[in-house]
């Protein structure tokens, strides 16, 4: 009963929502990744990303986090369900997995996994000695205007490039007309 | 201190989802599954900077700045990597990874 009263006050609350969020962010990777059926895995896709949105929230930035619901749960998540639509019927079952196939690619994502953990564990971790704290939207437009105006003005660039890469190539063989 | 004020929390939430999609990229064969694995990859190094940017960084505008860029790229990427699945379905009349052999020496 302890832990039950200390969830009622703020700080208890905000570290049940936290667990909360990570146990989405988890779940949705997982169900991502293991489901069998392909828009199974883009739901867990999108339960994913609203939890990554909930990290972002509480790393102080809500801009961001309305950035990431909006862009990948509202452009890209759809965008898949569009290719799975369009390609191959979710009647027919999937080709059977090779188990060995499955247990190499569990040792190396493990390893990998471990080297990083490793090396997380390992290094201490510095913060910068003179840490302004404006966290305002207008200072990240003004950063994108000014600082960072070549990456902005190329990403727009590509994303012409892309969208019309896109097109062109998902036309063709379509016949010339 | 509270376990969401804490750098290593997100580092090794980051962490994990990375592993989760690394293993989705190399067991999957499915193209789109593939390419699912590869927008949680992308998350977790938005996790990354946005941890960096909230503890450590000289400005906290930067790191934001940095994951809106990354967003950007992820939706050019997503966009064309549709694209090429449309157009290796259209030929080979599947998406699996294993099919799309015609390149092999």
């Amino acid at each position: 009963m302890n832990w039950l009263s200390s969830l009622t006050t703020p700080a208890g609350l905000a570290t049940g929502a936290f667990v909360m969020v990570v146990a989405m962010t988890m779940l949705g990777a997982l169900i991502a990744v293991a489901a069998r059926n392909i828009f199974h895995n883009v739901l867990g896709l999108a339960l994913s990303l609203i939890g990554v949105a909930g990290l972002f929230l509480y790393l102080n930035s809500p801009f961001v986090a309305l950035m990431e619901i909006l862009i990948y749960v509202g452009a890209i998540c759809i965008a898949i369900c569009f290719a799975i639509m369009l390609s191959a019927p979710m009647y027919l079952p999937p080709p059977p997995r090779h188990p060995l196939k499955i247990l190499g690619a569990l040792a190396g994502a493990g390893l990998v996994f471990a080297f990083l953990a490793l090396l997380t564990k390992k290094t201490t971790w510095v913060a910068a000695p003179a840490r302004s704290d404006d966290w305002s939207i207008t200072t990240i437009g003004h950063y994108l205007l000014t600082n960072y105006v070549l990456i902005f003005e190329v990403i727009s660039l590509l994303l012409v490039v892309a969208m019309l890469g896109a097109i062109v190539n998902a036309r063709a063989g379509r016949g010339s007309s | 201190m509270m376990v969401f004020n804490q750098l290593e929390t997100y580092l090794y939430l980051a962490l994990i989802l990375f592993a989760i999609g690394l293993y989705g990229v190399l067991a999957r064969r499915n193209l789109i599954a593939v390419l699912i694995s590869v927008e949680l990859i992308l998350n977790a190094a938005s996790i990354n900077f946005m941890a960096f940017n909230r503890f450590l960084a000289p400005h906290p505008a930067v790191g934001q700045v940095i994951t809106l860029f990354i967003m950007a790229v992820a939706a050019a990427e997503a966009a064309i990597a549709l694209s090429i699945i449309m157009a290796v379905y259209r030929k080979l009349k599947s998406v699996n990874i294993e099919q799309a052999t015609e390149l092999r020496g």
